[in-house]
């Protein structure tokens, strides 16, 4: 077993009555690394986040922490990590403190140690001042640093975050990744989930996950080179009448998909292109030729998963 | 052991901040003791009846007088005609009504047989019955006076001299506080378990604490504990107060009652626990908790009712209700000054083993699928 794989997920499946919540899910986590399950809701990042902490059996496969089973030995393997789900799950009538005291507590971290570390996860999360502040005062984006801290007081070596930034403001969201980049330098493993496309590309490595199924992974380079299609953008908000007009030119591998207050439009060829920009310009809507995003990339995949699928 | 702690002291921590539950938990206990020991009272005296006297005889007043003379009910409405019976007692007047025929005094005398009419108020079924008792034998009591009169002396064959051990005037406190004990015990112990842990499901931190390498019965004990102690400083403060103010009497060992009581709250744990783990939300545990302990301790245990006035179902019902060994104990320890209870003891000390053990094994160290 190679112990330089500090979070090993091997071939996990569940199935939840008849529906499959994931299917054949294989993935390491290095020292230093963040990993990114990236996917909609119902995805089974939750499902999957489980599994590796123990919460749940999976149907087949095993999650290997810091090279112990979790199955085998859920206790020892739980000492290695550390887990935030995506729900608050502190003590909100708790002070900041007495919510990483009783975490320290449960993973039999001495006092000296728990207070040096507290010091240190205090100043870090810059929540020195709201110690004696109950959590439930905090707002959104102090309550995931609390979180955050609670989870890290043991020093675990793998960190399992459940879409930690959901629902923080973009500010708390930078401040946030500021801290799990400083974390990755200090070695620790971490497997992150997240809905924002923009997060995916600062992981080391994402895995695209969609009913379960990991429809694509690699670094967010990787991923996007992967993606061999190109992406015209237009400034309308206008899909139906743009994809009406390119459905008479019998185009079926076009798609027409929004964004926001701009419409992509995702084609293959030059000889498509052309069509496009003919059709387009009797609409009186200009073009531009973009490089494609993670999102466009999710999407697209996502899409044509869906139609493979009817 | 440092685990048990730590969850114990949050849980400390919760029950002292949340000072509406706190409110309740002390308070309330204490607000069913006055209102069991003052309001509801069993003990009967000065019902109102109602007297309708056709006769307006010397035996007929006497026929009162010696009714009333006890205290236990007295002559509160003189009616002119019947039709006044019905307002009366819907007006609530008298719970009952002696009616003295015309020419009472006279029958008295000629006939071998005279009658007199007794009206008592039925929709009050407990009441009826202790004046259709009370005043039977007073009756009982006047027919021989005036067979003596008639016969001269006369002993009656037999004479039953009742009398009332272990609570000779009938207390209702010495009933009732025991009961209540077995009220708080089992409610404190079982609804704010379940309540707590359902809790912690239900917001999501049971979530972070099973991904600790936190064994279960150390969730198990870290949440029982804090709730032990509560139920142990309100039991002992009913105690308190019933042996003080109300003057229950103790006449067996306080050390043999304690050793009842903790079998008692060891059973309302395991219950406690049973209810949590089958309930995900808050509101789904208390309802659950109070149907498996409010009501049968209140209704089966013999706490209010006698168990043996209750239909043959329900007796057999009660005997799975926990609080009807312990009420049996605690009244016996307390009143009777009996200390050994091997069969009560026994059944409690099986309950408490099976309940534990199930709830042990039914409680859920991974989330549920869904």
């Amino acid at each position: 077993m190679n112990t330089e794989i500090l979070l090993k997920i091997e071939n996990l499946a569940k199935k939840f009555g008849e529906t499959s919540a994931l299917k054949d899910l294989s993935l390491e986590v290095s020292p230093g690394k963040i990993v990114g399950l990236i996917g909609p809701d119902g995805a089974g990042k939750t499902t999957a986040m489980r599994i590796a902490c123990g919460l749940m059996l999976p149907d087949a496969g095993k999650v290997f922490l810091s090279g112990v089973d979790v199955q085998a030995q859920p206790r020892k393997a739980k000492n290695h990590l550390g887990y935030m789900p995506q729900r608050f799950s502190l003590y909100q009538d708790l002070t900041v403190s007495e919510n990483i005291r009783f975490f320290a507590d449960l993973y039999h971290v001495p006092k000296k140690e728990r207070l040096e570390r507290e010091e240190r996860l205090m100043k870090f999360s810059r929540l020195s001042p709201f110690r004696k502040r109950r959590a439930g005062d905090l707002s959104g984006g102090m309550k995931q640093k609390l979180a955050l801290s609670c989870t890290l007081i043991h020093t675990p070596e793998v960190l399992i975050l459940d879409e930690p930034t959901t629902g923080v403001d973009p500010v708390s969201r930078q401040e946030f990744w500021a801290i799990l980049k400083t974390l990755q330098s200090e070695g620790i493993a971490q497997l992150i989930s997240t809905p924002y496309m923009d997060e995916a590309l600062l992981c080391d490595r994402i895995l695209l996950v969609h009913h379960g199924k990991v429809i694509s992974q690699g670094t967010p380079d990787e991923v996007l080179k992967n993606y061999n299609r190109r992406l015209l953008n237009v400034l309308s908000t206008d899909a139906a009448s743009v994809r009406n007009a390119l459905s008479k030119k019998n185009f079926d591998e076009i798609s027409v998909l929004r964004y926001g207050d701009s419409l992509h439009i995702v084609y293959d060829t030059d000889e498509q292109l052309q069509v496009i920009k003919s059709v387009l310009s009797k609409l009186n809507m200009e073009p531009t030729e973009i490089q494609p995003s993670i999102e466009d990339v999710f999407v697209e995949l996502l899409s044509s998963t869906e139609s493979r699928a009817a | 052991m440092k685990r048990i702690i730590a969850l114990a002291r949050k849980e400390f921590l919760h029950i002292i901040r949340d000072t509406r539950t706190l409110v309740i938990v002390f308070l309330w206990p204490l607000i069913m003791l006055f209102l069991f020991g003052y309001a509801i009272n069993f003990e009967l005296t000065d019902l109102p009846v109602g007297i309708l006297d056709y006769d307006h005889s010397a035996s007929s007043r006497e026929l009162i007088r010696e009714a009333t003379s006890s205290g236990f009910i007295v002559a509160s409405e003189y009616l002119e005609s019947r039709d006044e019976i019905n307002s009366g007692f819907r007006k609530g007047k008298f719970k009952a009504v002696f009616v003295i025929p015309r020419g009472y005094e006279l029958d008295l005398l000629k006939e071998p047989v005279t009658k007199v009419q007794i009206i008592i108020d039925g929709a009050d079924g407990a009441t009826a019955a202790t004046v259709d008792n009370y005043l039977k034998a007073v009756m009982a009591r006047l027919n021989l006076k005036l067979i003596e009169e008639a016969i001269g002396k006369a002993e009656p064959p037999i004479e039953a001299r009742i009398r009332f051990l272990f609570n000779p005037q009938l207390v209702s406190a010495n009933f009732i506080v025991p009961g209540i004990i077995a009220l708080v015990l089992v409610m404190i112990c079982a609804l704010l378990t379940s309540i707590a842990i359902a809790r912690e499901i239900e917001t999501g931190t049971m979530e972070q604490i099973l991904a600790t390498p936190i064994l279960p019965s150390q969730i198990i004990l870290g949440k029982v504990l804090p709730y032990l102690f509560v139920a142990a400083v309100n039991a002992a403060i009913i105690l308190l107060v019933g042996h003080l103010v109300f003057k229950v009497p103790m006449n067996g060992s306080w050390l043999a009652l304690a050793g009842y009581c903790t079998l008692y709250l060891l059973i309302s744990l395991g219950l406690g626990l049973m209810v949590s783990s089958i309930s995900k939300t808050q509101q789904v545990a208390m309802m659950m908790a109070l149907m498996a302990t409010l009501l049968p301790t209140l209704l089966l245990s013999g706490f209010i009712f006698p168990r043996e006035s209750m239909p043959l179902v329900l007796q057999y019902l009660s005997y799975i209700v926990p609080a009807t060994y312990f009420v049996e104990v605690i009244r016996g320890v307390m009143l009777i000054g009996r200390n050994y209870f091997p069969f009560e003891a026994g059944i409690m000390f099986g309950m408490a083993v099976l309940l534990l053990a199930i709830s042990a094994r039914m409680f859920k160290v991974r989330l549920s699928d869904d």
